[in-house]
């Protein structure tokens, strides 16, 4: 650890100016600062050390301090976290907005308007955000004097105002929020000239469910059980970012048994998801051969994740303390050899869509994420990925297995084979033999080379440069090589020992966070429970909430026709985004 | 018509030649029942996706539905019934009722999953309804969460079967209670 941290905590203390306070998990710099300094203490670490905005969490401490606590979380480059926190006055509920310097602070701040009823002032968009229209002016869900068990009813208002364009041949397409396909609901306004999108505007949060409400009171146990339901299909990595705030407020640790094999359950949900986005972006550009096979092997997949688990989503092998099953010898061999197969069939159809030119012409060029805007959205993920920016948590914060010392693992993950049989580092393999120059096989980082930072030098993260569909394809298919290879060293190397550690419900006021790398990219949940033992304040931002705004700055210049193409490349969720 | 492949993969795996019986008995109703395929609209009503996909996975090889005379259509107004999953969350319960209102009659409701049969872990949510049951007439209630592949394809014939009950027994009754809805 040491030797990867380039300066001590204390400098980012200096650089925000703010006063130090207890950190609340290994690695965080935690600082209070003024109200007014706020907005300036998040841009100099921002601009000071490249760091990320990867959570702002408020706040309902009338009770305890008479005011509102604002937290922004940043991750820093070299494997740190920052938090800069300030407290808002409960008789002026306003704060200056970060916004205007620090733009991924957008939706963190309409949201904390929208649920506590805390004014950004500056904010250049104050338009309502989760809650909709009819929900009544000055009721706060998240604050603690809300009561959920009395119906609120639904109000006039004014309907949400779209930006809209003006001008000569500018029509304007309203799209759902049910769409024509089996898809979650959102609703799309798009600005196009002929076929030409000029602009996007994405009205989502329908399926706000009042999760982070709903959980508060109640014991850790009962939450597990919500949190799991945040997403279908990331459920495994929603249990295991929540399991893993709670043992950190408990002070246990899974055992290494349990760390492997939630690893193991985090690397099929990330096969099952990409095997499938891979065959879905077909759907895109009508390629429906590709669409069958990749559902055939997502199918096979999920089949797999039902033997081992009992649930298709994996859902039920997450518990606070470590997993709930183990993965007996046998079955692991047998998993072993059917994932070699689903492997070498994947390989086949990735060689079958990089090898059809008219669908690879489809997706080059089309829905460009530039690496300068991801940055500035802070977008996680493969979005992040495909377009320049190294991240992955699973070796930024490792967690589970991906800590240091997995010695055979980092090394399998060195020579971690393409489906097709190709090594993973040389460069001229898939990409290029789709006729696509330019598209070079796997990015930089494959072999991890010059990473400082943890999880292992040798962990590797594919990246690409150019922003655009193919290259999410192409880091998809990249990732899924080294998901199959980890699974088979970490189940070449699994350690005896105990499934879960035992532990007692909290009796002092504690917090933590925690995060995961879900198959769509950094999953952060920040976690409070009080003496009692339950539920104070739970805060769940899902890798769809930073990365929906970059879909949005995506498709403007493209076709309306592409739109499904780009919107299924990034493969977002509206269940983990709404909440 | 070539035989229908084996209805679901996983059964024949435990020995239930019945399988492939049992999909062509469920195609030949779908047949006699409605004269052409059974038109299914999806609904999410605020769902965690989980049940969603899974219906997505019938149209995927393994299930097939459309051999059976099954399929996803795009309008509500093309449907024979609604699958609803999800709690009904207060940001979509006017397009879920306006979505219900345009289906033709007599407009097959099924609640999918533990959330649209009531609630799920969701209850006592100030955003949610508790279930599809507190918004819409349902019809069949597909428990799971979500409900495997199977169970979807199970619910869906017991819709086919409530249609049938329908048509032929209170057909007149349920035009005039819909049309005064
Ligand atoms: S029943 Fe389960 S799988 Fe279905 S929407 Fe609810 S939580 Fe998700």
């Amino acid at each position: 650890m040491t030797d990867v941290v380039t300066s001590p905590a204390v400098d980012l203390q200096q650089l925000s100016g703010g006063e130090l306070l207890p950190s609340r998990v290994p690695g965080e710099t935690r600082v209070v600062v003024p109200l007014v300094t706020l907005p300036r203490a998040c841009q100099v670490i921002v601009d000071g050390v490249g760091a990320r905005l990867a959570t702002m969490v408020a706040q309902d401490e009338r009770a305890e301090t008479g005011s509102f606590t604002l937290a922004y979380t940043f991750a820093i480059p070299d494997r740190r976290w920052m938090t800069i926190e300030c407290q808002v006055p409960a008789d002026s509920p306003a704060f200056p907005s970060v916004t205007p310097l620090v733009p991924a602070a957008h939706w963190y701040e309409r949201e904390a308007r929208d649920m506590f009823g805390l004014e950004p002032e500056g904010h250049p968009d104050l338009r309502r955000l989760v809650m909709h229209d009819d929900w009544p002016a000055g009721v706060f869900p998240l604050r603690k004097d809300f009561d959920p068990s009395i119906p609120v009813p639904r109000v006039e208002a004014d309907p949400y105002r779209f930006h809209t364009l003006h001008g000569d041949g500018i029509v304007e397409i309203p799209v759902g929020p049910f769409h024509a396909g089996v898809i979650e609901p959102g609703h799309f306004r798009f600005a196009a000239v002929g076929e030409v999108v000029l602009a996007l505007e994405p009205r989502l949060f329908y399926t706000h469910r009042g999760i982070e409400k709903l959980i508060e009171g109640k014991s850790l146990d009962h939450g597990l059980q919500i949190a799991e339901r945040i997403c279908g299909v990331c459920s495994l990595s929603h249990a295991v970012t929540y399991c893993q705030a709670a043992e950190q407020i408990l002070g246990i640790e899974a055992p290494p048994r349990a760390a492997v094999i939630r690893s193991i359950g985090l690397e099929l949900e990330r096969l099952y998801n990409h095997v499938g986005d891979a065959g879905n972006m077909c759907a895109g550009v009508g390629f429906m051969v590709g669409v069958a096979h990749g559902a055939r092997l997502k199918d096979e997949l999920q089949r797999l994740n039902e033997q081992f688990t009992g649930n298709r989503f994996l859902r039920g092998l997450s518990a606070i303390g470590g997993v709930r099953r183990d993965l007996d010898v046998e079955f692991a061999a047998q998993m072993s050899l059917e994932l070699a197969r689903i492997a070498r069939e994947f390989g086949e159809l990735t060689a079958m869509i990089l090898g059809s030119e008219t669908t690879m012409e489809r997706m080059r060029r089309t829905g460009i994420l530039p690496g300068d805007l991801a940055r500035a959205l802070g977008v996680v993920g493969v979005g992040a990925r495909a377009s320049g920016i190294d991240l992955d948590t699973r070796r930024d914060h490792p967690y589970a297995a991906y800590r240091d010392g997995e010695t055979a693992r980092r090394r399998d993950g060195k020579t971690a084979r393409r489906p097709d049989g190709q090594n993973l580092p040389p460069s001229p393999a898939v990409g290029r033999g789709a006729g696509g120059e330019g598209y070079s096989a796997v990015g930089r980082g494959a072999g991890g080379e010059g990473h400082s930072a943890g999880g292992g030098e040798g962990f590797p993260v594919p990246t690409r440069e150019e922003g655009d569909v193919a290259a999410r394809l192409l880091v998809r298919i990249d990732e899924v090589a080294v998901s199959f290879a980890l699974i088979q060293a970490l189940i070449a190397e699994m350690p005896a020992g105990p499934l879960i550690a035992g532990w007692t419900p909290p009796t002092t006021d504690a917090a933590a966070f925690s995060a995961t790398e879900s198959p769509r990219g950094e999953n952060l949940h920040w976690l409070r429970v009080n003496a009692q033992g339950t539920i104070e304040r739970y805060r769940v931002r899902s890798a769809s909430f930073p990365n929906w705004p970059a879909v949005a700055a995506a498709a403007p210049g493209n076709m309306v026709p592409d739109f499904p193409l780009i919107n299924k490349s990034f493969e977002l969720c509206y269940a983990c985004l709404d909440r | 018509m070539s035989t229908l492949h084996p209805l679901i993969p996983m059964l024949q795996s435990r020995q239930d030649e019945d399988a492939s019986t049992l999909g062509q008995k469920f195609s030949d109703q779908v047949q006699r029942v409605l004269q052409r395929s059974m038109q299914i609209r999806h609904l999410d009503a605020g769902s965690c996706n989980g049940c969603d996909w899974e219906i997505q996975s019938l149209l995927c090889p393994a299930y097939d539905m459309q051999r059976l005379g099954l399929d996803i259509v795009a309008s509500p107004r093309h449907a024979d019934c609604l699958l609803v999953t999800g709690s009904v969350t207060r940001h979509l319960e006017i397009a879920a009722i306006r979505t219900w209102e345009a289906m033709p009659a007599p407009g097959i409701v099924i609640a999918v999953g533990a959330c649209a049969c009531g609630g799920g872990v969701l209850q006592g949510s100030y955003c949610t309804a508790g279930g599809v049951k507190n918004v819409l007439p349902v019809d069949i209630s597909i428990p799971g969460c979500p409900p495997r592949p199977q169970a979807l394809l199970h619910g869906l014939m017991l819709a086919l079967d409530r249609i049938e009950q329908k048509l032929h027994h209170s057909n007149h009754e349920f035009r005039i209670g819909r049309s005064e809805a």
